[in-house]
């Protein structure tokens, strides 16, 4: 199955990463999953999902742990390093450009109002991921069950995430294994 | 301010590995460090800093570069920058070509099985609680949920959906 997919060259790797950091306005993670599952399609939504659950469980920031992941699985070593310089490279100029120029224009009524709006659409697109690669889940029963109450227990119990981590992972590893023991059959 | 660029790239460094969960849940953790423990800045300009980092594109993570910036200018945002994805990225470098090595192995399978819904609830967790700390009218939350339909059904580039966000938020309704 993965055969029919395409394998970036490094300059893909890099031309990719690059819009990715571009066009990731309040949170990355729907820009890049857009772009590596739509667009180029290097992944599919499940891959992407193993991808991000590794950037997610590991201590930094989860984009820059995807582009790691993502380019050492295309390319190694140098991969990761092109991904991740081409993620954070033109952000950087763009973020010290404003930074030295506009110390204060934080502050604009303008510029406030705008980022109310962005910021009201972009836990909206984080939504729409979500459901996209829940639709792309194995249904079962398990599975169902566990994206329920991590998500209550992030979102309505607000527990700490180490402690959703700690207590998650194995609960979902041992229903993984059983799943793996029974065949993979559904 | 004269704080060493090593000592900004260590803090940093203890950061990265700190951040299970992404740039988002450490905010607090900087803001104690940065404000509270070692006055380097007041709390409305470290505000400040953080509305820069959100207004600009790219990973939201890049706020510590602005701490850097702050600090110590250019090469304190490279040296924070640094520091924060280093030793993480490292530590990722590392797992995945453990996971490699395990390719055929039925753990491996029962590990990515077992990962994937708890992947999927804390991605759509962390949409929720990102709305409820923006949203602050209920025309806001209107716009989060209105998006979350529109971005799930069509196939729009979400450049649109933040422009028009953007747009909406310019006639001060939100």
């Amino acid at each position: 199955m993965d055969t029919a997919r395409p394998t970036p060259t490094l300059r893909e790797l890099f031309t990719g990463f690059f819009m990715i950091g571009l066009q990731g306005f309040g949170g990355v993670l729907p820009i890049a999953r857009r772009m590596m599952v739509e667009e180029r399609q290097w992944l599919d939504d499940k891959q992407f999902t193993e991808v991000l659950g590794l950037g997610q469980l590991l201590p930094g920031p989860n984009i820059v742990n995807v582009s790691i992941v993502v380019g050492k699985r295309f390319h190694g070593l140098a991969g990761s390093l092109t991904a991740m310089f081409a993620l954070l490279f033109a952000p950087l100029v763009i973020l010290l450009l404003l930074a030295t120029l506009y110390g204060q224009y934080g502050q604009l009524p303008a510029v406030r109002h705008m980022l109310s709006g962005v910021s009201a659409v972009a836990p909206g697109l984080v939504l729409a991921m979500g459901a996209r690669l829940a639709s792309k889940l194995d249904r079962r029963i398990w599975t169902g069950l566990l994206v329920l109450a991590t998500f209550a227990a992030i979102a309505l119990w607000r527990l700490p995430l180490l402690h959703v981590l700690a207590i998650g992972i194995p609960v979902g590893i041992a229903f993984g294994y059983q799943n793996v023991r029974r065949g993979e059959k559904p | 301010m004269n704080v060493s660029l090593m000592r900004i790239f260590l803090l940093h460094c203890m950061f990265s590995l700190m951040a299970v969960g992404g740039a988002n849940v450490l905010l607090p953790e900087l803001h104690r460090h940065v404000v509270d423990l070692n006055g380097w800045m007041s709390s409305t300009e470290f505000a400040s800093l953080y509305a820069i980092a959100q207004a600009a594109p790219g990973p939201n993570v890049l706020i510590v570069s602005l701490i850097g910036w702050k600090l110590r200018g250019i090469p304190g945002a490279l040296v924070a920058t640094i520091g924060m994805c280093g030793p993480s990225s490292v530590l990722t470098y590392g797992v995945s070509l453990l996971w490699d090595r395990f390719k055929a192995s039925p753990w491996r399978r029962a590990i990515e099985q077992g990962l994937a819904p708890i992947t999927i609830g804390l991605v759509l967790g962390s949409g929720c609680l990102l709305a409820r700390a923006a949203d602050l009218t209920f025309a806001a939350y209107a716009v989060t949920a209105v998006t979350a339909v529109v971005a799930y059904r069509s196939r729009f580039n979400p450049l649109w959906l933040l422009a028009a966000g953007a747009a909406l938020g310019l006639t001060g309704l939100l």
